[in-house]
């Protein structure tokens, strides 16, 4: 009886949804299907009959359905469809067979997704503005935008305002002053870029494939990147990729299918790659590219061992330091630490505004660093500028005056920190002789030892903030060149000496430590979204319990270390040491592809951005694209660039501006803790799909429901949900309920996260540390486990103090001259005075590009081209810049805006060069990550004119006990370019080197 | 005339304040580049327009250097000389906002030329002058500010929307300048901390000998002298650096005497050209 109810209900809701919901009409256009739901035993039921666009039912059932959900009771099929639909009761039902489908996969993910359409009815995202435009909200990787969208097209972006309705924001006292932030959002160039993204020239509009790739016949791999591409149907590109896949598991068994995506994609927790795209790849079971910690290398593979944060990658505690810098410090030090130019990472200018008081306040402010970088033309100061990769000397010669000169923190050395003894014992020099002085780091930095000494003396008479890094405790900088883990391992002694954690003494520089209120539950992009993965994604911490799910899990366990990845596919093995963050020691275990019993790869599904411009010695990727061991390259990409155009099949996807998600601004989850301490309000938005795929584009998560209906896989992937349903799971599962409605929410597009109180604030980082507290700050990490003393007791490292000498060294490898149990300094292996490296004599330092995101932004003929300082037009070509210093470009007679050939053996670069004073000599300045890779030949074997500076750059990981990559510094010659277009690749220069053949093609 | 016609817009930018962030002229093809705004204005190429371009200076020398961005833009000026050459085609609003006409200045290449400060320019698909609108079509829907302003995170740019005598105080408190103000356009942009772009410095740094080792000297006595006269004095900082700012270009004969340890230096004849680094002034 209750189910005979319930089904009408059903019917009647059909007919109400196709009377008032034009999606729910669209969707019945064009599908004749019967559907029946019934009990098992065939007793009880309805059929219901979607004909020539209109609904119809029966009550009873019937035996000419296509379709049937079947339910093992009516008492089951009453309590599931019983609105409101609870999750967990649905998922658990699915799991222990209480219903089940039966007919055609894609039957059943439509009739699943038709009735939540139907059920939607009544939802209206965005809200009329005053000039007939819709305004909409989305998040981008450069900031949250309102999108102002007419006629079906993206008129404007801006960043939000917040309105009188919106939660007050925090404010600061210090000095006499008080400090409030702007009640808006800000946006970095690439997050004000996006309306000439979504519309840019080489947006991929159609499924291609190669014209001279044939499935069942000739593949003509080698024409990777030569041959040009005809559009086939969806239906064709869906069918192709999934008898590939099939193929792949049938021919040669699991581990033969290898995914590898990008370190970032679209914002939003549902279409992310750490959402969506593990959903689908543990369906199918793929080889996993495993990713470096790109951009935190020195510090996970150094710092940590002298001070734990393995889930830190590395990196410090946050909280507080935003407000304990500006009351209690005295100087700060900011060494390669550019956050202007770097943005934090994802969070727009909200960090320049506090820099901005701070400089107000007229503290000491010094910048370390071979550029005059822009943090540095914005604050002002003294600029220190040590030669590339030296940095670690000059370190240690602050720590020498410091120790000569008695002048650190001798009470908390002695009760918080271990092994200062050894580690002082060589920085005088008593353990081999060379004290490492003032004058002895001046022939390796070039810094007279007069300023290092009145910088040490300086930093220990004040209270000193130390910035190191982007987030000014971690992430990018010097980080990422050859001696990237020496150069962190000294930061963080340096602070150790001077009391981390008392007042005014931390790491920081502004860029993090807003005081949130970090206990409102909102999930970042790695706290597992629709993942449905235990394993590899946070999402068991607390995403599982509030929005249940249907697990996933890899059933291949094969690895490949990604910065191996093309000596896996060219030579068939690859090896590398692990990201494994869950303790200190997760690092020390290595990866060997194949693993035992797997099949090598033969299938690449590239996913999400290019990526070539962004990984070191680029040129390996375009060989290993070549070769016959990959059988079929699949790339699913929004834009036409980078390595797309050396696939089989490319599948076009489309922004997140054009499908449905749900994210916080600068919220990574897992990835990296309390990241919107970044930005100066916790914005929470709904992400409209503000207009309709351009083209036959469609969203990530559509592409992997076509894929997954071809496998049968369609209602597992997508438990019946479109993506805005899984949004308003989301939203459920989350605190917002609790402030916000949710038709109010897709509406009006944001909410801000009411602030914290003031007297309910974190402590300050580290704090809780100096003064032998139990951890206060709000941090669940390390693991209850990784603790050596009680709970909550000490650092993550073995003796829970700060470790001067590393336990975690001594016992994993001792004798390690890369890296040894205590900081060290040793000559970078890239660099002038290695003799095979003679020939190039030009350190090229290669940061974080400064208006584009890895590779959004770049290229795509956006307004980004117009930057003068981005790229330059001659002769009809936009050219990536590279800086010089003006006694350089004389040597060369190289002249402001001429085109020059960057080039060493890796590769050689078109640039257009910018001569300037803002460089050491000797030393020249391109930003890594063009979008664009562009040979004006053979790929492989001729010049580039893309602007993919990466070409130049070593693939050999920083320590050869790591997987780390040193690309922030190569070796090479500049000259005017006379038109050559042909390079010949020699060896690559590690190998040349004969130092170490890590990394080298073998 | 009504009160409420004396009320005007005008942008104060202030260079001490610019990173080259770009996010101004970013916003300005946002709104610009596909959108047509009859009455206002005409689509904006793409690219090779920038209606508001950043101009940069680098200072010095060695690591005695800084580096200035300045924004540009239409200057909206009350004396206007494209108004002067084309009064049919251009309009200056009550509000004191200047606006090309896209139909009456088509074909008005030399409007590209009147502009003392560069901030037209030609389209030539459409063969019209375009500039920066001060986004009085949005102003006129009744958004508070021009975009590049609310996009400038560091604040260089904000608008007022004052009478002139308002205004006039504002200049006076706030020490602002017009750029080019020989040229009489009476510009509504005023600049604040212009210095830094417009100005020379001469830097140096002063080290001594203590204990056999070469040191930085703290708290010598640094006096700038021109024709004779002491025009500024500075103690070193704790790196013994000092620098002397906001000096005229094209000025010669500066003379730099520093007294420490009961010994006095000079440096003489320093032509300033442009910003100049002396280098270490050594106390042995």
């Amino acid at each position: 009886m209750k189910l005979s109810l319930i089904l009408f209900g059903m019917a009647l809701l059909f007919r109400y949804a196709r009377w008032r919901n034009p999606e729910f009409r669209q969707r019945l256009a064009g599908k004749d299907l019967k559907v029946q739901i019934k009990t098992q035993d065939g007793k009880q039921g309805r059929l219901f009959l979607f004909q020539k666009g209109r609904v119809s039912s029966r009550s009873g059932v019937h035996a000419d359905a296509d379709f049937s959900l079947v339910f093992k009771t009516a008492e089951v099929a009453g309590r599931l469809l019983m609105p409101p639909i609870n999750q967990l009761q649905q998922i658990e039902a699915m799991k222990n067979f209480l219903f089940h489908p039966a007919g055609k996969d894609e039957d059943s993910v439509w009739f699943a997704q038709s009735v939540m359409t139907a059920i939607s009815t009544g939802w209206k995202t965005g809200s009329a503005a005053s000039d007939g435009t819709t305004r909409h909200c989305t998040i981008t990787n450069g900031g949250p935008l309102f999108v102002y969208v007419k006629d079906g097209r993206i008129i404007r972006t801006t960043p939000i305002i917040f309105d009188d309705e919106d939660a007050p924001s925090y404010t600061v006292q210090a000095h006499g002053k008080t400090f409030t932030p702007p009640r808006q959002t800000s946006l970095s160039p690439h997050g004000m870029n996006w309306k000439s993204m979504v519309y840019a020239p080489n947006r991929l509009l159609t499924p291609l494939k190669r014209v001279d790739f044939d499935p069942n016949g000739a593949r003509n791999i080698a024409n990777r990147g030569l041959s040009g591409y005809e559009p086939i149907s969806w239906d064709e590109a869906f069918d192709l990729v999934a008898s590939e896949i099939k193929r792949m598991k049938r021919v040669y068994g699991q581990g033969a299918i290898a995914q590898s995506n990008g370190s970032h994609h679209n914002w939003g927790n549902i279409g992310y790659y750490l959402s969506a795209k593990i959903r689908f790849m543990n369906a199918i079971g793929t080889t996993e590219v495993h990713h470096n910690p790109d951009s935190w290398e020195g510090w996970y593979w150094g710092a940590l061992h002298h001070w734990g944060g393995s889930l830190r990658v590395g990196g410090g505690e946050p909280f507080g330091t935003m407000e304990d810098c500006l009351k209690n410090a005295e100087m700060v030090v900011f060494w390669s630490s550019n956050p202007e130019a770097t943005n934090g990472l994802y969070s727009g200018f909200e960090g320049s505004i506090r820099r901005q008081w701070l400089k107000g306040l007229g503290l000491r402010i010094v910048h370390i660093d071979p550029h005059f970088n822009d943090t540095a033309q914005f604050l002002g100061g003294k600029w220190i500028a040590p030669k590339p990769t030296t940095s670690p000397a000059l370190a240690l010669a602050i720590a020498n005056v410091w120790m000569n000169e008695q002048s650190y923190d001798t009470d908390y050395v002695a009760k918080r920190t271990q092994g200062f003894e050894t580690w002082r014992d060589y920085v005088l020099g008593d353990d081999d002789g060379i004290p490492k002085t003032p004058e002895w780091q001046e022939t390796e930095t070039g810094v007279p030892a007069k300023d290092v000494r009145a910088l040490a003396r300086e930093w220990a008479a004040k209270r000193t903030y130390l910035a190191a890094g982007g987030l000014g405790n971690t992430f990018g900088g010097a980080a990422r060149n050859p001696t990237g883990s020496q150069w962190t391992r000294t930061m963080v002694c340096l602070m150790a000496m001077q009391g981390l954690g008392k007042p005014g003494i931390n790491l920081g520089n502004m860029q993090m430590g807003v005081p949130h209120d970090f206990s409102f539950y909102f999930p970042g992009y790695a706290d597992g979204g629709i993942s449905g993965d235990l394993n590899n994604t946070a999402l068991a911490v607390s995403l599982y319990q509030r929005m249940p799910q249907l697990a996933t899990m890899n059933p291949s366990t094969q690895i490949i270390p990604r910065l191996k990845l093309p000596d896996a596919i060219i030579d068939g093995y690859a090896e590398g040491q692990v990201w494994d963050a869950r303790t200190i020691e997760g690092q020390f275990s290595k990866a060997i592809y194949p693993k035992p019993g797997h099949s090598p790869v033969h299938m690449l599904y590239r996913y999400g951005n290019a990526i070539l411009g962004t990984l070191s010695d680029a040129n390996r990727y375009v060989e290993m694209y070549r070769s016959p061991n990959l059988e079929f390259v699949v790339n699913q990409s929004i834009w036409d660039e980078g390595d797309t155009r050396f696939a089989d099949v490319i599948l076009p996807a489309c922004t997140h501006l054009e499908r449905t998600d749900i994210g916080e601004w600068a919220n990574a989850g897992g990835y990296g803790a309390h990241f919107n301490s970044q930005v100066n309000h916790r914005v929470i938005a709904f992400q409209s799909k503000c207009i309709e795929p351009l083209g036959d584009s469609k969203s990530d998560y559509d592409i992997f429901t076509g894929l997954a209906m071809r496998l049968g896989l369609g209602s597992y992937f997508t438990e019946g949900m479109r993506d805005v349903d899984w949004a308003k799971r989301m939203f459920d599962a989350s605190d917002l309920p609790d402030h916000i409605s949710w038709k109010k929410f897709i509406k009006k597009g944001y909410f801000v996260v009411p602030t914290e109180r003031e007297d309910l604030r974190a402590p300050t980082a580290y704090n809780w540390f100096a003064e032998g507290r139990k951890k206060d700050v709000p941090e669940a990490m390390p693991l209850p486990g990784d603790y050596t003393e009680a709970f909550g007791e000490g650092l993550q490292t073995q003796s829970s103090k700060f470790e001067f000498e590393c336990e975690s060294l001594k016992r994993y490898m001792p004798d390690d001259p890369e890296r040894p149990p205590i900081a060290k300094y040793s000559k970078s292996w890239e660099g002038p005075r290695v003799p095979e490296l003679a020939e190039f004599p030009l350190r090229l330092i290669t940061p974080h590009s400064r208006y584009s995101f890895h590779t959004q932004g770049d290229g795509k003929d956006s307004y980004l081209n117009d930057i003068k300082d981005h790229r330059e037009l001659i002769g009809g070509h936009y050219y990536w810049i590279i800086r010089l210093h003006r006694e350089d470009a004389k040597a060369r007679d190289i002249a402001d805006h001429d085109l020059v050939c960057v080039h060493n053996n890796r590769g050689a670069v078109i640039c257009v060069a910018h001569v300037t004073e803002r460089l050491l000599p000797g030393v020249v300045h391109s930003y890594e990550s063009s979008a664009e890779y562009q040979p004006m030949g053979a790929p492989g074997a001729s010049v580039d004119r893309g602007g993919c500076i990466n070409l130049l750059s070593p693939s050999r990981t920083q320590i050869k006990n790591a997987h780390s990559m040193a690309n922030g510094l190569s070796m090479v010659e500049i000259e005017k370019w006379d038109g050559t277009t042909t390079f010949i690749r020699k060896d690559p220069l590690t190998a040349a080197q004969g130092l170490n053949a890590e990394g080298a093609k073998k | 005339m009504k009160k409420w016609n004396l009320i005007k817009w005008n942008l104060i930018i202030d260079v001490d304040k610019c990173t080259n962030c770009n996010v101004c002229a970013v916003a300005v093809q946002d709104e610009h580049v596909g959108n047509q705004f009859p009455g206002y204005a005409e689509e904006m190429p793409k690219h090779g327009h920038r209606w508001i371009e950043i101009m940069r200076r680098e200072r010095g020398t060695g690591t005695a250097m800084d580096v200035a961005y300045l924004p540009t833009l239409c200057q909206h000026c009350d004396n206007a000389p494209c108004i002067k050459k084309a009064p049919d085609a251009i309009q200056k609003r009550a509000d004191g906002i200047v606006l090309i006409d896209p139909v009456k200045a088509k074909g008005r290449k030399d409007l590209v030329e009147a502009c003392p400060y560069g901030a037209i320019w030609w389209n030539a698909e459409k063969q019209i002058p375009q500039h920066w609108i001060f986004d009085a079509h949005l102003l006129d829907r009744g958004w508070k500010e021009p975009r590049c302003v609310t996009v400038c995170a560091t604040n260089a740019m904000t608008s007022v929307k004052v009478d002139d005598a308002h205004m006039a105080r504002l200049v006076d408190e706030q020490g602002l300048q017009v750029r080019l103000a020989d040229a009489k356009t009476k510009p509504r942009v005023y600049y604040k901390n212009l210095w830094r772009y417009e100005t020379c410095f001469i830097a140096g740094t002063v080290s001594c000998l203590r204990d056999g080792q070469i040191e930085c000297l703290a708290g010598a006595e640094v006096r700038l002298l021109s024709d004779g006269d002491v025009i500024e004095t500075q103690k070193s900082d704790v790196f013994g650096d000092f620098k002397f700012d906001k000096l005229a270009g094209q000025s010669t004969h500066f003379k730099v005497i520093v007294d420490a340890d009961g010994q006095t230096q000079m440096v003489d004849n320093i032509n300033l050209d442009q910003s100049i680094n002396i280098g270490e002034i050594h106390f042995a």
